[in-house]
């Protein structure tokens, strides 16, 4: 049952940029459907709107049509837009974020780091919480150290712990490996693996690295801000465009 | 748990020398602000026991300036008119009158006095009614006067000390050519009294020829006797303008308003300029981190927290800020004093600047009141800051 209960479905998503006067769809019509337990990966070269994809997603922005369900819920369509507050309220309580640029605060440790965002969103014990993903995570005995001190792979593993600390259901991560080397980033896929599993986290992730693409249960190829599926493993000739019945009801293609 | 207060704290021991620039502006303006308010309260004090000294509350004298009366009351003047002394009569007559007691002022030219001569001014007096008056009067040496005929004189402490006198010595009353013994010398009183030459009244109103004539006469006021109704009744009299001490109170304090709105136009100036500097360091600190702070709302910041974030830090650099100034002004009140007294036409004896716990309160309240605003701009400009643009410039690199 867990395995095929949606997580987020997105229904003919677009997002238009104005460059001078002309528009550039950097999200076209794009039809998503993502389980709960899922760890996606998406692929595809710069500029083909991935970040963009994340972004609405991920509620960090509003889409120029289209709609959004998060657990069956109505996040926006084309007559409800969300306020700049109404989506930070959604991104506290049901995401995490990483960047590929980690941006942890540098004047404070790394347990301080991992404590942050319950320091807006008010939660008991965050101090127990913030250890325990730490633990949970191999980077417990680095909780007094400054970011300065420790390296860009121990800095994701933080920035992880940080994204992880409100308990969210979907885990957004945006070329999380894009500042490492390989064998970092071999370890933070893995640790992203292991809280996919052991802790039936959603993840999305984007990246330009098919090796580690790969390592998610189902991958996904965005191309001129169209998104593709690929069937089984780097397979890179035989993907298809996703398509979906307009107008059902999200709760009736909760079996897909 | 870690609050605001911390994230606060801690970023502004990123920049370190930037946030001490910023804190010893405000500790500076925090130190003029608290100093000249100090001044202002002092200087009022001080100048109110000034006046208390001068052992009576009221005087009458011959028709003239007000001015020139309260200058010749507190430096001594030239331009003097008189009065008859008969008129001792007519104002110990009123209930409200408690003591009398005449004064002839007289000032001569004395060529020998600083670099290009100075005036020296004589005060005969009837040693029995003044001394009442003067009730803390003390002698360093010798008394009063022996005979109110007399060839003596008692000297101020500052007089003595610039004549070098001793008492048994001689001093010559310059024009005049004549020689008293000096009998008395006081001690300090810290009032004008101390730069004084006092005589019998009646020698000196012999020497100048002026018979059963005043400068002025002191009045002392019954206890709980209206003073007020008693000035009235005095200006009564024919050719008198009465004194009373609030009145020179007033002139004085008209006289150094002038500077007062100086200074405070300084103190002004200094506040403002270190709002600038607040409101420069946070804008900046708020620029510099524009990621950091898009992250923050990314992970769940409302714009609510991320105003009070920057505004927390806001208020930390003018709390310490200002509680460094106050402290400051404290240490150097006494320099501070000295600074005001070379710049100020007349300055009482005692403490010019004058800090309670009231000014320290009421100072750190305004410059709390500043920082909140000098904090609501970039505060607001923070709040302001859109997640997805801060990753977008993330993209960007």
């Amino acid at each position: 049952m867990s395995q095929h209960v949606v997580s987020l479905e997105a229904i003919n998503l677009i997002k238009v940029y104005l460059r001078g006067s002309e528009e550039i769809p950097a999200v076209n019509d794009i039809s998503l459907l993502i389980n709960k337990g899922d760890f996606i990966s998406i692929i595809g070269p710069s500029g083909s709107g991935k970040t963009t994809l994340i972004n609405l997603l991920g509620c960090l922005d509003n889409p120029t049509s289209g709609e959004l369900f998060l657990g069956g819920r109505l996040i926006f369509n084309n007559t409800r837009r969300l306020s700049e507050n109404e989506l930070t309220k959604i991104r506290r309580e049901t995401f995490g974020y990483i960047f590929q640029n980690f941006y942890l605060i540098p004047t404070l440790t790394v347990l301080e780091n991992v404590m942050l965002p319950l320091t807006f969103y008010r939660k008991a014990d965050s101090e127990n919480q913030g250890i325990k993903l730490l633990k949970l995570l191999g980077m417990e005995h680095r909780k007094s150290h400054l970011p300065s001190q420790i390296s860009g792979g121990e800095m994701q593993r933080v920035a992880i712990a940080r994204a992880m600390v409100n308990m969210p259901e979907i885990l957004l991560a945006d070329e999380p490996t894009g500042n490492l080397d390989t064998k970092r980033s071999a370890e933070i896929v893995q640790a992203l693996k292991d809280l996919n599993r052991s802790a039936g986290l959603t993840i999305i992730m984007v990246t330009h690295n098919r090796d580690l693409a790969g390592q998610a249960t189902r991958m996904l190829e965005m191309k001129d801000g169209r998104i593709y599926e690929i069937d089984g493993r780097n397979r890179f000739d035989s993907h298809h465009r996703i398509t979906r019945t307009p107008g059902a009801s999200p709760s009736e293609s909760q079996d897909k | 748990m870690i609050t605001k207060f911390q994230v606060a704290y801690k970023n502004l021991l990123r920049k370190k020398v930037r946030s001490l620039l910023t804190l010893i502006g405000i500790a500076l303006s925090a130190w003029v602000l608290v100093s000249l308010l100090g001044f202002n309260h002092g200087y009022e004090t001080a100048l109110n026991k000034d006046i208390d000294n001068m052992g009576f509350q009221m005087m009458i004298m011959a028709k003239g300036c007000p001015y020139e009366a309260a200058t010749m009351m507190l430096k001594g003047g030239t331009g003097l008119r008189y009065m008859k002394q008969s008129i001792l009569e007519t104002i110990e007559k009123e209930p409200e009158v408690e003591k009398t007691t005449p004064i002839l002022m007289q000032a001569v030219f004395d060529p020998n006095k600083g670099e290009s001569g100075g005036i020296a001014a004589y005060l005969g007096v009837e040693p029995k009614s003044f001394s009442e008056m003067k009730t803390f009067f003390k002698f360093r040496q010798g008394g009063w006067f022996t005979d109110e005929n007399a060839y003596e004189a008692v000297m101020g402490y500052e007089a003595a000390e610039l004549e070098q006198r001793e008492i048994g010595d001689m001093i010559l009353m310059p024009e005049k050519n004549i020689q008293f013994e000096v009998v008395g010398i006081l001690d300090r009183t810290g009032t004008q009294d101390d730069g004084t030459i006092f005589v019998p009244l009646k020698t000196l109103q012999k020497i100048f020829n002026r018979t059963d004539e005043l400068t002025s006469v002191g009045i002392k006021v019954r206890k709980d006797a209206d003073s007020n109704r008693l000035e009235q009744k005095l200006y009564t009299l024919p050719d008198v303008q009465v004194v009373s001490l609030a009145q020179v109170k007033q002139t004085i304090m008209r006289l150094i308003s002038t500077a007062k709105i100086m200074v405070l136009s300084i103190a002004f100036i200094a506040i403002l300029i270190a709002m600038v500097g607040v409101i420069n360091t946070i804008l900046m600190s708020v620029h510099e981190r524009f990621q950091e702070i898009g992250i923050l709302k990314t992970i769940g910041a409302m714009p609510w927290d991320i105003f009070k974030l920057i505004w927390i830090e806001t208020l930390i650099l003018c709390a310490t800020g200002g509680i460094l100034g106050i402290i400051l002004a404290l240490i150097l009140s006494k320099v501070t004093d000295m600074v005001i007294r070379s710049v100020l036409p007349y300055s009482p004896t005692g403490g010019l600047v004058l800090i309670d716990l009231k000014l320290v309160l009421i100072t750190l309240a305004a410059i709390l009141c500043i920082g909140l605003l000098s904090g609501l701009y970039p505060a607001w400009k923070a709040g302001r800051i859109r997640p997805l643009e801060a990753i977008r410039g993330e993209v960007g690199r």
